[in-house]
């Protein structure tokens, strides 16, 4: 299903490298925004890396060109599939991306985009039917994974449109754990959460680290950070020098 | 006749009736296909057998013998007055024997006798596209003929089952021919249908206000639509003819008096009227009708 | 997942006169990828749509489509016959208003059969079973079956016509703004039937829409239009989210937010 093997602890995953990203806001007379400038560093599998720095720094976008989501300027953000293979996802192309995010990068959001209708069950298991699952696998790994992030069982048949903020998180915490894509970015996954689900994320973060799963997040609360992080990188080194 | 005016042979003058003729020529070459043709005047109306009537008119020699057929009877308005029109315009031999017409011009029946090679058969058809009732636009059902895109022709026919629980359509049944094209074989009885096929005879069809004419030559493959599950299948009669005893024929109810007397009899009525006279009796022997006189 | 492409456009255009309708577009797209094409009345998306469903001749340009023998055509040099077969067979063609996709007059049964029996599909219970079989798959109760769509609401017209489209497993389908003019949870219900089709079947789609919230909803990808041209291009979450074109900036920037 993935194009990994469960692999040795080390092997390199990810590599970004001279990584830039601006804005332009056409809408506001055309200002140029610097994001970040010859961002560098790698993730091996296994380990978590940890971005870090005041809000405002870019640690977000990074996450977000690391999934395509961001259009990076320049450089490269390398994926490295094993026996020599990689994949440059700047100048991937749109399919390409999609076959990246269908088997090798998982992301973890913020926020919910919630879609009418499907329910929070269906909204989790769907990454693993698009690995070839079938539903009834899909929806069975699915409650585990809520069960676990302690959300009531009377709430996976509705549609999460209508959740608070901590129990739309732990939908998106478990959308993004279900598959085993050897790359993992979280984006502030327990940022709503509290002190009994913190510790359930840190534990499902742990398990991930030693399925030689490789993670890139931004975590807010620093005693999460402290326990999953095994380096840190400081993103206030890639600030970008305005024009 | 009269010398007020002479008549060309068979009524049309011959350019006309070779127009006619190169579009039988083209109807007989792609069996089913309905060929476009110009009006001409003639002295019916439309609606009472112009369409039929060209056909003769361009096809009729000398030596040819016409019968009239109306809703199977030999004396009803088109069959009592086609043939006399064309014996005084081209002074052909008329019959109401189907055995000895060489050209039969019919309205709605196909004779019980079997035709052999070398007669026509001429049926009278009022509108000529199957097509015409699900999909009004001319410039589109052209287009279904030409492409062989009949599945509208079964929605019609699934839409029966639908609401009928059966194939409702019981005459003008739309059949395929010679696996091609799609054709609507005039208002006649589903029961005639099998006798188009592999007929022996030419069979022309001819529709006067709508100026269309196809044909399905001799031994063509003639063959009703149905599904699998819903095959084709004629009518049939409980009883055989009153009169002359006939089974397997379509037969007409008569009524007799104004107490619900009634009988069935063969609607084909020379073949009734051979039968009888080869000694064949039915039910009710000699006829009442004969002593009525309507 | 398939490598090939299932259509290849390159260079197409659509002139009147010297007015352009849509001009210099090209793309590929794959077996169940849904590309939006997405733009303001007057942009050329429609135009667009039109051109590459075959429903008008474009001015320049190939639009490659591989047929289901695995070879390549140009759509425009396929003969009436074999479009219109593509066009009952291996596409679908879903309108805004149902009434043009559908047969008014005639039962929904017979609407959804209607392209089997063009197929040569002749046995009735088949034909029957088949139909009911898709009526439960867009949500129409079944017992309306032998209705005919004039008693129909206009979302349940919509997902009739959905259902005639797909009754032969079409591999494209074109959508003209399929939830334009229905109520805001019909439009929801909807887009959630497409969805789980479109993930179901593996169709790939090309969805003309002015909702940008349609598009992300539905598609994979999107091309963005303005005056004929196409001006961006990309990942649907990529072009909604990071914006590089003014044009684009200020149609994302100009959705509501509720």
């Amino acid at each position: 299903m993935t194009d990994a093997a469960i692999s040795e602890p080390g092997l390199l995953r990810l590599s970004l490298h001279d990584v830039s990203k601006t804005f332009t806001m056409h809408l506001r007379g055309g200002v140029v925004l610097p994001v970040v400038g010859d961002v560098s560093f790698d993730v091996h599998a296994g380990e978590c890396v940890v971005l870090g720095g005041p809000s405002g720094a870019g640690k977000s976008s990074i996450l977000k060109m690391a999934y395509g989501n961001y259009g990076a300027d320049s450089g490269a953000i390398r994926f490295h599939r094993g026996g020599g293979d990689s994949i440059d996802l700047v100048t991937a192309t749109p399919r390409e991306t999609l076959e990246l995010r269908r088997a090798t990068v998982g992301y973890v959001s913020q926020f919910l985009r919630t879609v009418p209708r499907v329910s929070a069950l269906d909204v989790v298991a769907e990454p693993l039917l698009a690995h070839g699952a079938s539903r009834g696998e899909a929806r069975t790994r699915a409650g585990m994974l809520l069960a676990r992030l302690n959300l009531p069982e009377r709430l996976w048949s509705l549609p999460p449109a209508t959740f608070s903020g901590g129990e739309q998180q732990r939908v998106n915490i478990a959308r993004g754990f279900i598959t085993d894509h050897p790359v993992l970015l979280l984006d502030e996954p327990t940022a709503s959460l509290d002190a009994t689900n913190r510790k359930a994320v840190i534990a499902m973060v742990e398990e991930k680290k030693r399925a030689g799963i490789a993670m890139l997040g931004i975590f807010h609360d620093d005693d999460v950070r402290a326990q999953v992080a095994d380096c840190i990188v400081d993103v206030t080194r890639f600030a970008a020098r305005a024009a | 006749m009269s010398a007020i005016a002479s008549y060309n042979f068979g009524y049309l003058d011959e350019q006309t009736k070779r127009m006619i003729r190169r579009a039988i020529l083209k109807a007989i070459a792609i069996p089913g296909y309905q060929v476009p043709l110009a009006s001409r005047e003639m002295p019916m109306p439309y609606g009472w057998g112009t369409g039929g009537g060209r056909g003769p008119a361009a096809i009729i020699g000398p030596a040819d013998v016409l019968k009239g057929i109306d809703q199977g009877a030999d004396d009803t308005p088109n069959a009592g007055s086609i043939p006399p029109f064309f014996a005084k315009v081209a002074r052909v031999e008329t019959t109401t024997r189907t055995a000895d017409a060489t050209i039969i011009q019919t309205r709605h029946r196909v004779p019980e006798e079997k035709l052999r090679a070398g007669q026509v058969l001429v049926y009278q058809v009022p509108i000529p596209e199957p097509l015409r009732f699900l999909e009004p636009r001319e410039t589109e059902t052209r287009k279904m003929h030409a492409l062989e895109e009949y599945g509208l022709m079964h929605v019609k026919l699934y839409e029966d089952i639908a609401r009928h629980g059966e194939i409702a359509t019981t005459y003008a049944y739309p059949v395929k021919v010679a696996g091609r094209y799609v054709m609507d074989p005039s208002p006649t009885p589903k029961f005639d249908n099998p006798k188009m096929h592999r007929s022996d005879a030419l069979q022309l069809f001819g529709a006067g206000r709508e100026k269309r004419i196809y044909a399905v030559p001799p031994h063509t493959d003639v063959v009703s639509l149905d599904f699998e599950d819903h095959p084709f299948e004629v009518q049939h009669f409980s009883e055989p003819c009153a009169l002359c005893g006939a089974e397997g024929v379509y037969l007409d109810e008569v009524v007799l008096d104004d107490r619900g007397g009634h009988m069935f009899v063969c609607s084909d009525t020379d073949h009734c009227e051979t039968r009888r006279a080869d000694g064949h009796v039915g039910a009710l022997g000699t006829s009442p009708m004969e002593s009525a006189d309507v | 997942m398939s490598d090939e492409a299932l259509l290849r456009v390159n260079g197409l255009g659509k002139s009147y006169g010297s007015r352009i309708g849509c001009t210099d577009v090209g793309f590929e797209l794959w077996p169940g990828e849904v590309l939006a094409i997405v733009g303001e009345s007057g942009s050329g998306k429609t135009t667009l749509l039109n051109c590459l469903s075959t429903a008008l001749d474009p001015t320049r340009g190939r639009a490659e489509y591989r047929m289901r023998d695995g070879a390549f055509r140009n759509l425009y040099d396929l003969g009436e016959a074999e479009r219109r077969f593509l066009m009952r067979t291996d596409w679908g063609f879903v309108h805004q208003n149902p009434a043009d996709g559908l047969r008014m007059t005639v039962s929904a049964g017979a609407n959804v059969g209607e392209r089997l029996m063009a197929v040569g599909e002749r046995h009735y219970g088949r034909i029957r079973a088949t139909a009911l079989d898709w009526l439960t798959r867009v949500e129409i109760a079944t017992d309306r079956i032998d209705d005919q769509p004039r008693a129909f609401s206009g979302g349940m017209r919509q997902r009739l016509q959905i259902a005639r489209n797909l009754v032969t497993n079409p591999r494209l389908v074109f959508m003209d703004e399929p939830t334009g003019g229905l109520d805001v949870s019909v439009q929801a219900r909807l887009l959630d039937l497409l969805r789980g089709l479109v993930a179901d079947l593996g169709l790939a789609v090309i969805i003309v829409t002015h909702d940008l919230a349609v598009a992300r909803l539905l598609s994979h990808r999107m091309m963005v239009m303005k005056e004929g041209r196409v001006i961006e291009a990309g990942l649907t979450d990529r072009v909604l989210d990071d914006p590089r074109e003014p044009y684009t900036q200020l149609l994302v920037s100009s959705i509501l937010q509720v």
